[in-house]
């Protein structure tokens, strides 16, 4: 099963084999239940990991959500075995030649089972099909190099080809540092191709979780035709740390939550965890005549 | 001669059989002496691109566009100083010019905030460049910034939408886009005006993710060893020629300042003229594919 995010054995399945449909994501080795307890952020108490895990990753106390990764997110919005699995590319990404991006890549694969900080697919919530990406904080934070933006490009793409809806839940600092000026380029290449998307009239959901800023926030997440957020996820430009440097004050509290952001009309709507399979199958549902 | 260097140097974008086929004016060992200068001294083109007495936007705009009227405001917010932007006369022909204002002199300066814009600036921009696609005037994009401004109020009024809005709507603009990057081009703040269909840089110009400093202190938790981060993060304009981001690349003098620009403006008019001889006779939907694939293709992995 782990095998589906390590380089596949040669003839190993096609995308969209019917194969894949039998497999269901690995679950995260970095996370949560590699430990038996945890320290809440929100209510600063200790909890059983356990506890916090069958709740969706949702405090039980505070409701402080915890950072979810990608498979354990397609895991909880995707009906169950509906996933297909688009695969990334096998090409190399450190064009620059970053000095340790390589070795970096390899220790970052290693531990979370996943090639880059990108699942994507098609499948269905709530019985309405869709292709989802979801990004990984665990993966260099989620940061969106070249790997991410095409393969966001090609599921975008896909969406369009198949006149499926497209859902995008972002987790990320941001352009990736170590692809220089490609990692840049991807923010205008995959927001080009939403815009052809949306132009041929496809569905783009954007949702945003913690964290969602620079390179990201500054291009396809902002950019759905509906934007759903997470309850108190980070979403900005800059980083807090960098306002900070920048206007050599201290940055106020909330500035960048999602609460904010919904006051000043950023985004349409703020979901808790447990509510959000159900506002996309709903909205989904919604757009089921609209052509494509 | 490496060879990648001189196929970019001389590659046409347009290169349709019916299109006139565009040649820089300098030879490939001008191309070779520049690549040796840049690569061996990244950090060195980032001070020169930063040097107080380089010519800003506003400059060439100024110089290029004849006839220049400026026009101001978002219609939503209010009038970013840091951008400007108008409609004026290249090569005879009506164009929309908007360019990063910098300013010069401690006062000019603060009002343009040191050319950081604010997302009122970037919405002025795309409000004139829907101007310019419906009266079909081809636009240029002059940018010098360090990068979009990090405050509370660029993110309350949304830094990050403004931008991504720019990058959409700019990939569909029906009209040429043609920008150049003069003195730093700072990230997503750079990048709002740089989805165009040919991207022109100055020789000592750079076009970067994010600022060496920045690199430096996040990922080699080390602020001194900036040089080593310019140098990695291959951001100078000969650099990004090479890896296809940028599509020219244009000779600075020794010596660039307001009073020795001359030489630099005009071959930037004759290769903007020229560029925009071959972009305007395209049939839009052809256009659009073009900057579509342009940027489909950095960083593509199939």
């Amino acid at each position: 099963m782990r095998d589906l995010f390590e380089k596949p054995a040669a003839g190993a399945a096609p995308q969209g084999s019917s194969d894949a449909l039998f497999i269901r994501p690995v679950m995260s080795e970095l996370f949560i239940e590699t430990k038996e307890w945890v320290d809440c952020p929100g209510c600063k108490r200790r909890i059983a990991s356990a506890r916090v895990e069958e709740n969706q990753l949702v405090c039980p106390r505070c409701r402080h959500h915890f950072r979810m990764d990608a498979p354990r997110r397609v895991d909880m919005l995707l009906d169950p075995v509906s996933f297909i699995p688009m695969p990334l590319s096998h090409t190399r990404v450190n064009r620059l030649n970053f000095p340790g991006y390589g070795k970096k890549l390899i220790s970052y694969q290693k531990k979370t089972g996943m090639r880059d900080g990108l699942l994507a697919g098609t499948g269905c919530i709530k019985g309405q099909p869709m292709a989802v990406g979801v990004l990984d904080y665990r993966f260099l934070m989620g940061s969106m190099g070249a790997q991410v933006g095409d393969g966001l490009t090609r599921l975008t793409e896909l969406a369009m080809a198949q006149g499926l809806p497209l859902i995008i839940v972002s987790a990320s600092g941001g352009a990736r540092m170590q692809e220089g000026i490609i990692s840049l380029s991807q923010m205008a290449k995959v927001s080009a191709a939403i815009g052809r998307f949306q132009q041929a009239g496809g569905l783009y959901i954007s949702v945003l979780t913690d964290p969602t800023t620079g390179g990201v926030s500054a291009s396809f997440a902002m950019l759905g035709d509906i934007i759903i957020a997470e309850r108190k996820a980070l979403i900005g430009f800059a980083g807090p740390r960098v306002i900070q440097q920048t206007i050599r004050k201290k940055v106020p509290p909330g500035l960048q939550q999602a609460e904010n952001l919904l006051a000043n009309g950023f985004i349409d709507r703020i979901v808790d965890r447990e509510e959000l399979r159900e506002l996309l199958g709903q909205i989904l549902r919604l757009h089921e005549k609209s052509v494509l | 001669m490496n060879n990648v260097d001189q196929k970019t140097m001389e590659e046409t974008a347009v290169s349709g059989t019916k299109a006139p086929v565009m040649r820089t004016i300098h030879g490939a060992s001008l191309a070779q002496n520049l690549q040796q200068k840049a690569s061996a001294n990244a950090w060195d083109v980032v001070e020169k691109a930063r040097d107080k007495d380089r010519p800003h936007p506003e400059d060439f705009i100024q110089a290029m566009v004849n006839g220049f009227i400026e026009f101001h405001g978002d219609r939503r917010f209010g009038d970013d100083p840091a951008i400007m932007g108008g409609i004026g006369w290249l090569g005879g022909r009506p164009v929309t010019a908007i360019g990063i204002r910098k300013g010069r002199g401690i006062s000019e300066k603060t009002l343009c905030n040191f050319g950081m814009p604010h997302p009122e600036g970037y919405r002025k921009a795309l409000r004139l460049m829907h101007q310019a696609a419906r009266f079909h005037r081809p636009i240029l994009c002059f940018i010098d910034t360090a990068g979009a401004y990090c405050g509370i109020e660029a993110e309350e009024r949304g830094q990050a939408q403004a931008i991504a809005q720019n990058l959409i709507e700019m990939s569909q603009l029906p009209v040429p886009i043609l920008s150049v990057i003069t003195g730093e081009g700072g990230s997503g703040g750079a990048l709002a005006l740089a989805v165009c269909d040919r991207l022109f840089m100055l020789e000592n110009s750079v076009f970067s993710v994010i600022s060496p400093e920045g690199c430096a202190s996040i990922l080699y938790k080390d602020a001194k060893r900036n040089k080593d981060a310019a140098q990695d993060l291959k951001m100078t304009a000969v650099d990004l020629t090479r890896l296809k981001v940028a599509d020219e690349l244009i000779p600075e003098p020794e010596e660039f300042t307001v009073d020795t620009m001359q030489p630099v403006v005009k071959s930037l008019r004759r290769r903007m003229e020229h560029a925009l001889l071959s972009y305007c006779a395209l049939p839009a939907e052809e256009l659009l594919n073009r900057r579509y694939d342009k940027f489909r293709k950095i960083g593509s992995l199939t």
